[in-house]
């Protein structure tokens, strides 16, 4: 009997192995076929900005990193503008970063903790603002800034920025609030504590490291975003308006060079949040 | 001073209704256990008077204090929750000693008391660790350490030895019987076990659906259950309960299958009322006994099952057609397949309306 029954399931299993071997391979070989889709223009760039500034424009392309130099590198951060817009672009990110976690982490543990009316079509709304390109608003955008007085200034860019990245934080940061537990809070509550005190003392810091998170990514965003920081900046660039302003007019390499300096700290940051952002889409909706 | 009571509390989740009008006075002092089936309202009614839900009716007092209203760190009471709920960012020492330090108490007396709640809870060893380090059971008597160690006048336990071992479990249990003798603070216990609630109460409240079906001393509600579900909650094994008819004529029996049951003279008046009509006998297993015939008030028994449990032995039996179990003392030959007697004294035998199933007197 017991024989019988190891037989037959034993038979059953092959197939399903195979299957499984097969299913494996097509999942592989779609995640590489992603993978080199991004990896290789990145690889590319990183070539180019480490080669000789000759080596830049060479043809054929050599593949592997035969004329390594970093010439090129140096050319374009000792470029005329180009260190004043990175300290903008830091600016301007870290403004954005606390805008963006001051509004949208209160919002983000509303999401989470209470139940309220039309919290669906909230969460939905913050999806549907990204839906307008900025190039629509850009020429109302520039007027008011100008009106305003914040037209090439950081703050008008870091205004901006914190707009585009606020729907992200606060469904990053419901995630996070989703993730501790409501008896804790309740625990500190019958603790002594306020609802205040039972946030500081026990909700925050077992949400900082995913905070941190969120302030990363939004770092990320800002110092990506090119479009609306070249429309309202003249004199107080950000770096990659700076690179797309002086696009027309620069060498082959100093391109290269401007491309592989802008990706680096979004890929190493971006690398180090990936386990938060997986958690954005997952835990929020319950 | 700190009596409880509960006046009509009711608390609804959508269809559900967790407290359903729920009225319930502890005297200050008091060790009262809630005692239920799962989902019956019992961690709601704590959540209730603790401040974390806020009530749909009702109104809630300790002392002469209403504190329906107060924020929960207002009601100075203290809980163990049922989920631990144990900070896990925090070592055991800070946790234990988190209320107290919200209290602004002086260092020396925090680790005074920190280590006194430790002991305790025999968590010396583990003062340095985080939760994450520690088994499900430990951090159980972290929560309990926690919410010991405030020394509130109220102090709520939601199934707080649930994740313990038999043998800690035991010793907890006195534990907490001689805290409580010692702080003497009015305490809600909630727990599915009821040796643990047979021990521990001063008084049960035995709820169902959201109501509190009987409130009284442990005796009273193992010797005289007010309804079958008591009845049948509460013991291990349960009360067993019997299909019966009240005699139609003469002096009022009852007939269970083949036998004639006479009710004391105290029950006799409530029987004579139901001529005729259907009735429950209810009769706890250890109040049977083998006879060596038929006598009065005997039921004739197969038996079906043998079990030797050490202190007794238990029985599973078929009756006029339905199965109940008797506890028998060990020595007591028997063997499966056995036809016997069964003798019981007639003020043993609980009777219940068999519609309602409420207990007659
Ligand atoms: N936040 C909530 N939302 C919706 N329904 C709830 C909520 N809390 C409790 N309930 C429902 O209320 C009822 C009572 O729940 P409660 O937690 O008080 O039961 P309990 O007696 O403590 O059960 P257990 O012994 O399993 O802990 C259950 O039916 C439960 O599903
Ligand atoms: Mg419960």
């Amino acid at each position: 009997m017991e024989s019988s029954l190891a037989i037959s399931r034993g038979a059953k299993r092959a197939p399903i192995a195979w299957r499984h071997v097969r299913d494996q391979v097509g999942l592989y070989g779609a995640a590489i076929l992603l993978a080199l889709w991004t990896l290789a223009p990145i690889y590319l760039i990183a070539l180019s900005a480490f080669s000789t500034k000759a080596g830049v424009s060479a043809w054929p392309k050599s593949l592997l990193p035969t004329n390594f130099s970093t010439d090129t590198m140096q050319f374009f951060i000792n470029s005329k503008g180009v260190l004043q817009s990175v300290g903008n672009s830091v600016v301007v990110a870290l403004l954005t970063i606390a805008a963006s976690l001051l509004l949208g982490a209160p919002g983000g543990y509303a999401l989470a903790r209470f139940r309220f009316k039309g919290k669906q079509t909230i969460q939905l709304s913050f999806l549907i603002s990204k839906m307008f390109p900025t190039a629509i608003l850009s020429v109302p955008l520039a007027v008011t800034f100008l009106q305003l007085g914040l037209y090439d200034t950081v703050w008008g860019v870091a205004l901006i920025h914190t707009a585009m990245a606020l729907p992200f934080v606060i469904l990053l940061t419901a995630g996070i609030f989703v993730g501790v537990p409501r008896d804790l809070e309740e625990a500190a509550q019958t603790l002594g504590c306020t609802r205040m005190q039972a946030f500081v003392r026990v909700v925050l810091p077992l949400a900082l490291p995913a905070l941190a998170a969120a302030a990363i990514f939004t770092f990320v965003i800002s110092w990506n975003e090119v479009f609306a920081a070249t429309i309202i900046t003249l004199q107080h660039r950000t770096l990659p308006a700076q690179v797309l302003s002086s696009l027309n007019d620069s060498p082959l390499y100093y391109r290269f060079a401007g491309g592989f300096f802008m990706i680096v700290p979004a890929l190493i940051f971006i690398f180090l949040i990936r386990k938060y952002l997986l958690n954005m889409w997952g835990s929020v909706v319950r | 001073m700190a009596g409880i009571k509960f006046d009509s509390v009711r608390r609804v989740f959508g269809k559900t209704v967790a407290s359903n009008d729920v009225s319930l006075e502890i005297k200050d002092g008091e060790f009262m256990v809630l005692l239920g089936p799962s989902g019956c309202g019992k961690t709601t009614l704590l959540r209730c008077l603790a401040g974390l839900e806020r009530v749909d009716g009702g109104r809630i007092y300790i002392g002469d204090r209403d504190v329906t209203d107060l924020a929960p760190r207002d009601r100075k009471l203290a809980m163990v929750f049922q989920s631990y709920a144990v900070f896990p960012h925090l070592t055991v020492f800070d946790n234990i000693a988190f209320g107290l330090k919200m209290q602004g108490r002086p260092k020396d007396e925090i680790k005074r008391r920190v280590q006194e709640g430790a002991e305790l809870l025999q968590l010396q060893d583990y003062l340095a660790r985080y939760p994450a380090q520690l088994s499900g059971g430990q951090r159980q008597r972290v929560a309990v350490a926690r919410g010991i160690v405030m020394q509130a006048q109220v102090l709520l336990m939601d199934e707080p030895l649930s994740n313990l071992d038999a043998l800690l479990r035991l010793q907890m249990r006195a534990e907490l019987k001689r805290l409580h003798a010692e702080i003497k603070a009015t305490t809600i216990y909630v727990t599915h076990d009821q040796v643990e609630a047979l021990s521990l109460g001063d008084r049960i409240a035995v709820m169902k659906s959201g109501r509190i079906v009987q409130c009284d001393v442990p005796m009273n509600i193992y010797d005289d259950p007010a309804s079958v579900f008591v009845g049948g909650f509460i013991g291990t094994p349960p009360m067993n309960f019997l299909k019966g008819v009240v005699s139609a004529e003469g002096a009022p029996q009852v007939v269970v299958g083949e036998s004639r049951i006479a009710p004391t003279p105290a029950q006799t008046p409530a029987l004579a009322a139901r001529r005729g009509q259907p009735i429950l006998l209810g009769i706890r297993p250890e109040n049977l006994a083998f006879a060596s015939s038929a006598q009065r008030n005997t039921l004739r028994g197969h038996v079906v099952v043998v079990e030797p449990l050490g202190s007794h032995k238990l029985l599973t039996m078929q009756v006029s057609g339905e199965t109940i179990k008797v506890s028998v003392p060990p020595d007591q030959s028997v063997a499966s397949g056995n036809d016997v007697w069964l003798h019981f004294d007639a003020d043993k035998i609980r009777w219940m309306d068999a519609g309602s199933g409420d207990t007659i007197h």
